[in-house]
């Protein structure tokens, strides 16, 4: 027990003693997130819009004015026809545009409906939804006076349209992305590279010629990334509550104890890289290549898995993390339990016993 | 005298290559036993294979005792080590290495503790103790390293090249910590490009590639072979080596 504590109290010492290393282990996941919620949740108020007027009557000039006055929005221009409104937002000099349709009086009049039509800029999601969101309040609180004025109800629809973005994917989806890839990256990548070092520096002779054994001195390289990625969690965790408004709807122990599996499972693979790379580049390329692409590609989080040619989609299977992202999206946004994720939990389960047990085989006791 | 370490036709091939070929020679307790060789004679090879950290391809060898192919955890458990390349942790001071090896050894809180007070005292650096071992002048770190490897009192200590590239003065300071030590019944294996270090050793054995070519103390090589120094017999064994790295 001695032995075990003085050897993880060493690899502790590692750790926070290389800049370089808390940089990358801190450093990362901070900024992923930080990237992520600015870019999604920036200038709310005095969005930008176009106003694209082919009706020119009483209710268009009404609903512009009441647009114009709300504090969440600025008309900044007017075009006349679609290319132009296409140009601006090209340009990036409209964030929305409204369009009213030709004869929207007479329309509303005769069928009691007639439809605005909105177009946002989806590229940035988050606001997108925000903004369309508060252009319907507009409408509505519209179709609330009309209908105390006039004896018959009548109703102006909004019809949003997202630029870029349709689907209007987000940091919801972002964040397990985020999880997934910093995890395994961390885990992969300074387990294997804390290994080789070893070897290059060749103290892992002199481990080797010790009694200690060759299992503790895996356990205790492991350990410490581990810990730090436990802890990493957390902070994503925090920082996406606290600063990408994300609410963790279902249990933070399930989540937990998910991350914990896949922790385990991406430090089998950095052991495994560990055995065949004799130097700490070689060990960092494996990791970097061999993980963070398949983490990117093949985890759903970028691209959807269901559009994906066979070959690939079969591909993405043996990729954990992408077990390991339905297991966090189904946890963390849909508030899901044990019952929908078991499947996942299993599959991780099993490819983390089949990694380690290959993993510590491998693990050289001799040199050659 | 009591044999620690028992070799007969220990060989070492890498493929086609034999690294290592037919070793065989004893050690007695206590002796300080130098290992020669040119750069690719295979001294760290055979190191290696007496430290249980590669397998031997053929040949029997034994080790304070306890058999080389079987028993490689009780030989583990006798002997110390300091590799050619550097055994400490650059990045961790002085007292943290010796209290990890001390650790890793499973010796007790308090021995660790009273280990490293000694150890400091006898190295005269308890001023350094809390300095990072990167800090160390190479000479100093060498010696604190050969001490660490003596941390568990083993019975046999494997010494590759200790004093590579050390200065003359910190490498006589070196040899007085080996005379200490030997002096206290642990058998030295050392290896060393420095002749002479070469008369300082009871018995030298000299490889050429990969043979051992000759096997006597300094001082009956030297009448053999009418040589007047240990540097002239190397020579005259050492210019016979067909490889070289
Ligand atoms: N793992 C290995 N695979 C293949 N060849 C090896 C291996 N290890 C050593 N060799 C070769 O065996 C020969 C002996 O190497 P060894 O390291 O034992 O020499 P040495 O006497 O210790 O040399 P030096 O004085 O340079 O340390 C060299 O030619 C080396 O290239
Ligand atoms: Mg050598």
């Amino acid at each position: 027990m001695t032995q075990l504590l003085s050897f993880i109290k060493k690899e502790f010492k590692h750790v926070f003693r290389d800049k370089k290393t808390l940089l990358m282990l801190f450093g990362l996941p901070t900024i992923q997130i930080l990237l992520f919620g600015f870019a999604l949740t920036n200038e709310i108020k005095n969005t930008r819009v176009t106003v694209l007027d082919y009706a020119q009557d009483n209710i268009s000039k009404e609903l512009i004015s009441k647009i114009d006055n709300s504090k969440y929005f600025d008309i900044i221009s007017n075009v006349n026809t679609e290319q132009e409104l296409e140009s601006e937002f090209r340009k990036g000099n409209a964030k929305i545009a409204v369009v009213f349709p030709a004869g929207l009086e007479g329309e509303l009049k005769h069928n009691k409906k007639a439809t605005v039509q909105l177009i946002a800029d989806a590229s940035d999601p988050n606001s997108a939804t925000t903004i369309s969101n508060y252009f319907n309040n507009i409408i509505h609180e519209y179709n609330g006076l009309n209908i105390s004025k006039s004896p018959l109800p009548m109703q102006i629809l909004a019809e949003p349209k997202m630029l870029y973005n349709p689907e209007l994917k987000g940091a919801p989806n972002f964040v397990p992305g985020v999880i997934a890839l910093v995890l395994m990256l961390v885990c992969t990548m300074m387990s294997s590279v804390s290994i080789v070092k070893e070897k290059e520096l060749g103290t892992m002779e002199i481990l080797l010629v010790s009694p200690f054994n060759p299992i503790f001195i895996i356990i205790s390289k492991l350990m410490p990334y581990m810990i730090i990625s436990i802890f990493n969690l957390i902070i994503i965790l925090i920082m996406s509550v606290t600063l990408l408004d994300l609410e963790i709807k279902g249990s933070i122990m399930l989540l937990i104890f998910a991350s914990t599996l896949f922790i385990l499972t991406s430090l089998a693979i950095g052991l495994l890289i560990s055995a065949t790379a004799k130097t700490q580049q070689s060990a960092m390329m494996i990791s970097l290549t061999g993980m963070l692409l398949p983490t990117m590609l093949l985890t759903g989080f970028m691209f959807p898995i269901e559009n994906m040619p066979l070959p690939l989609k079969l591909l993405s299977n043996i990729v954990p993390s992408r077990w390991f992202f339905i297991i966090i999206k189904n946890v963390m946004l849909k508030g899901l339990g044990f019952s929908s994720i078991w499947k996942q939990l299993l599959i991780l389960l099993g490819m983390c016993t089949f990694l380690l047990r290959v993993s510590i085989k491998k693990f050289k006791i001799r040199l050659q | 005298m009591e044999t620690v370490i028992y070799t007969k036709k220990l060989t070492k091939r890498f493929g086609n290559f034999i690294a290592a070929n037919e070793l065989s020679f004893e050690v007695s307790k206590g002796e300080i036993f130098g290992f020669l060789g040119a750069n690719g004679a295979g001294k760290t090879t055979a190191m290696r294979m007496l430290c249980g950290l590669l397998m031997p391809s053929s040949g029997e060898a034994n080790v304070a005792g306890f058999d080389v192919y079987t028993e490689t955890e009780k030989i583990k458990q006798n002997i110390g080590y300091m590799s050619q390349k550097f055994s400490l942790y650059e990045d961790l001071t002085v007292a943290e290495n010796i209290r990890f090896y001390a650790g890793i050894y499973g010796l007790s809180f308090a021995e660790i503790k009273m280990k490293t007070d000694e150890l400091l005292t006898k190295l005269d650096m308890r001023s350094e103790a809390k300095k990072l071992v990167s800090q160390l002048p190479l000479g100093w770190k060498q010696k604190l390293a050969f001490s660490v490897s003596l941390v568990h009192d083993p019975k046999i200590v494997f010494l590759d090249e200790p004093t590579g590239g050390v200065d003359p003065v910190t490498r006589r300071q070196f040899w007085d910590l080996i005379y200490y030590a030997a002096g206290k019944g642990v058998t030295v294996f050392v290896t060393t490009h420095y002749m002479d270090e070469a008369e300082y050793c009871d018995r030298v054995s000299i490889m050429v590639d990969g043979v051992i070519s000759a096997l006597d103390s300094p001082g009956n090589l030297k009448k053999q072979m009418n040589a007047p120094d240990m540097e002239d017999v190397f020579y005259q064994l050492a210019r016979k080596a067909k490889r070289s790295e």
